[in-house]
């Protein structure tokens, strides 16, 4: 999270505009699990990030480069829909 | 100054003119007595052509503040009527369309909470949304009911408040009495209220926002203060606008109106139609020397603190009607008063009168003067006198 605002700085009614969405830090909710991926078995298919409910899925381009656990909450969505078995879900505080 | 031939008009009469020169571009509502002469008067105008507005028939008033709320934000002028039960059932969106500040403006033919069940005046609807954030302004009369509803999108809409506003008045004591009333030229009204502008039209798809949004404790405090400020801009806002009104009819507006006040002693302090039944009073008191007066309070929300303090700090005596109880509490305007006038030498006592359309007679007000009157002004059985 970034620097709070103080209520003379708050849009109208609290309205939200685009890419705001990215400012609260929404993975500090996330306990247990985290996702992990074995990137040899991964096929790019990119449902896991078409599946996530946040943006925890980060791509360079087209292809999958990984997790951004910043707005992760380890929900496994990623490893239920990964059609190889390329993602699994690992412990917090495994790397 | 703009003058017109009076015309013989119900106060629900005359605020479905109002809305017929205002031509809102959406009115979702849902019909309950005594609002209903309001909208039927409305819908019969815009079915003859005589507005342009969308009127939504939605399935009750929970439905209409919601509608109400998604217009009035959309980017549509919108306004919508209710009373007791309907404002009840609506109270939960009420604090939404607040929250979310959505300028509607909202005609309230005031009537008593059930229950039991009843029809006729009273404040307790009123109440029920006390702090909800919503303006409340208070009619007199149905012409004040009528000028206070064209000077309402004014103040509904000015940047610096963008909130609900209501106006109140009683229930069959002015939406089915007829009385004159002098209408505006429509023109002069279209000119008066102008333009829709609100900052951030959902419809605006060039500039995309999420409305309503969750706050979790990081800023829901924050978006609550600047809400509540909003509420506390209305009293800088509403001289202006008034002062514009005044301008174009000669008829004054602020968030008190205090009569026969400079040299009186003491004052009756009161909401809505019984302001006119106390002036009488006051009239005919002061011809036999009691140098009475009356502050009646259009602002209740905001309620004017300051001013109310300013009005009655020097007097000897105040006496507070409240046309709503409080039950295990102090009656609504009594207590405001009583924080108005803390510190103050002035001797303050509080009456209710009124529930569920029970008269205030001249003849009570009177009582409730020279000290004849019971706590519960007009109640069947004993109190001690107050």
């Amino acid at each position: 999270m970034g620097e709070l605002r103080d209520w003379r700085e708050l849009p109208v009614g609290g309205v939200v505009t685009p890419g705001e969405a990215a400012q609260p830090r929404t993975g500090g909710w996330r306990t247990g699990v985290k996702p992990g991926v074995d990137i040899g078995a991964c096929v790019n298919c990119l449902l896991c990030w078409l599946y996530c409910p946040d943006s925890a899925i980060v791509l360079d381009g087209t292809a999958f480069a990984g997790f951004d656990l910043d707005y992760c909450k380890g929900c496994e969505i990623c490893a239920t829909v990964c059609p190889t078995g390329a993602i699994s879900m690992v412990a917090e505080g495994v790397a | 100054m703009t003058t017109t031939t009076p015309r013989l008009l119900t106060g629900g009469e005359a605020v479905a003119q109002a809305m017929r020169q205002i031509d809102p571009d959406v009115v979702p509502v849902y019909p309950i007595t005594p609002q209903t002469p309001i909208i039927q008067g409305f819908a019969k105008l815009v079915a003859d052509g005589k507005a342009h507005t969308e009127i939504v028939n939605v399935e009750s008033e929970h439905s209409a503040m919601s509608a109400a709320i998604g217009s009035a934000l959309a980017g549509a002028r919108t306004m919508t009527a209710t009373s007791s039960q309907g404002l009840a059932l609506m109270a939960e969106v009420v604090y939404i369309a607040a929250s979310m500040r959505a300028p509607i403006v909202m005609a309230l033919g005031n009537r008593a909470l059930s229950g039991p069940i009843n029809i006729h005046c009273d404040h307790s609807d009123s109440m029920l949304i006390r702090d909800s954030g919503v303006v409340q302004l208070f009619a007199e009369s149905a012409q004040e009911a009528y000028d206070l509803t064209i000077m309402a999108p004014r103040v509904a809409e000015h940047p610096d408040v963008l909130l609900p506003v209501l106006v109140c008045q009683d229930g069959f004591t002015i939406t089915h009495a007829a009385e004159p009333v002098e209408l505006l030229p429509d023109d002069i009204v279209a000119g008066f209220v102008g333009d829709y502008v609100i900052p951030h039209p959902i419809l605006d798809v060039r500039h995309p926002t999420t409305q309503g949004p969750f706050a979790m404790p990081d800023y829901y405090y924050e978006l609550r203060f600047a809400q509540a400020r909003a509420l506390e801009n209305v009293a800088s806002v509403l001289v202006a606008v008034a002062g514009e009104f005044e301008q174009l009819t000669g008829r004054r507006y602020g968030a008190l109106e205090c009569y026969a006040l400079h040299d009186a002693t003491r004052a009756i302090v009161a909401l809505g139609s019984s302001a006119g039944t106390i002036k009488d009073v006051v009239d005919e008191r002061r011809a036999t020397g009691d140098a009475v007066g009356l502050v009646k309070v259009t602002s209740f929300r905001p309620f004017p603190t300051a001013a109310l303090a300013a009005a009655l700090g020097s007097l000897d005596d105040v006496i507070v009607l409240d046309r709503a109880d409080s039950p295990g509490g102090i009656a609504p305007l009594h207590a405001e008063t009583a924080a108005a006038l803390y510190g103050s030498n002035a001797r303050l006592r509080g009456h209710v009168y009124g529930l569920g359309g029970r008269d205030l007679h001249p003849a009570d007000v009177h009582d409730i003067l020279v000290g004849a009157a019971q706590s519960y002004v007009g109640l069947r059985g004993e109190l001690c006198l107050v």
